[in-house]
């Protein structure tokens, strides 16, 4: 049962960190790269970090009482929130700097960015 | 101990990082490769995060803490000077 849970997140989380890497192969120009990368890595990434609190609460309840495996849990839960509040705020970074630099958004029809920046 | 399952997801989210790599490698300009090495940042992240919980061991999770915060301020940088510097 447990097993399953832990093997049903880590697929999840796997599989969206795969699919941004595809989709910064395979999209046209930096924004829409930028989309991929940054959204699947950080849906990725939250379900990776709950199958490791899963398995760390698991394992300290059922197989050992040993409290390094409640601090591995609380630590991964860590590194989720810092990822969480950082990775958006970089991609906007790289995006508006990608702009500044003159780099247009390929077959873009409108850009409200012309000339304000 | 090593918990397999564990490990072999750690092996998947290393053919990710390489497919990133590319990216750095063959990117046509200077903002592509920046995407690669942030893409590329946070699946070394959720590898650390992946590995500690295989090999049971605190301290790669906490340097997976670190890094994230030092490629977090790293990508600010490169985009700081991409932008022209500082106004």
């Amino acid at each position: 049962m447990i097993e399953w849970t832990i093997g049903i997140f880590l697929a999840i989380g796997v599989t969206f960190n795969l699919l941004a890497s595809i989709g910064i192969l395979r999209f046209p120009d930096v924004y829409t790269r930028i989309h991929a990368a940054t959204k699947c890595t950080t849906f990725g990434t939250i379900f990776i970090v709950l199958a490791t609190v899963t398995y760390s609460i698991y394992s300290y309840y059922w197989v050992q009482k040993d409290p390094a495996w409640i601090t591995i849990g609380i630590h991964s839960a860590l590194v989720v929130i810092f990822l969480v509040l950082t990775n958006p705020v970089g991609a906007h970074a790289i995006g508006r700097a990608a702009r500044k630099s003159g780099i247009r958004p390929y077959g873009a029809v409108i850009d409200e960015l012309e000339g304000r920046l | 101990m090593i918990a397999p399952e564990f490990f072999y997801s750690a092996l998947i989210v290393m053919i990710g990082a390489f497919m990133a790599l590319l990216r750095v490698f063959f990117g046509p300009s200077v903002p592509d490769r920046v995407v690669g090495v942030d893409t590329l940042n946070t699946l070394v992240v959720a590898g650390m995060i992946l590995l500690g919980a295989a090999y049971d061991r605190t301290i790669y999770i906490d340097i997976a803490i670190v890094y994230a915060l030092l490629s977090y301020i790293g990508t600010l940088a490169i985009a700081r000077y991409l932008q022209g510097g500082l106004e």
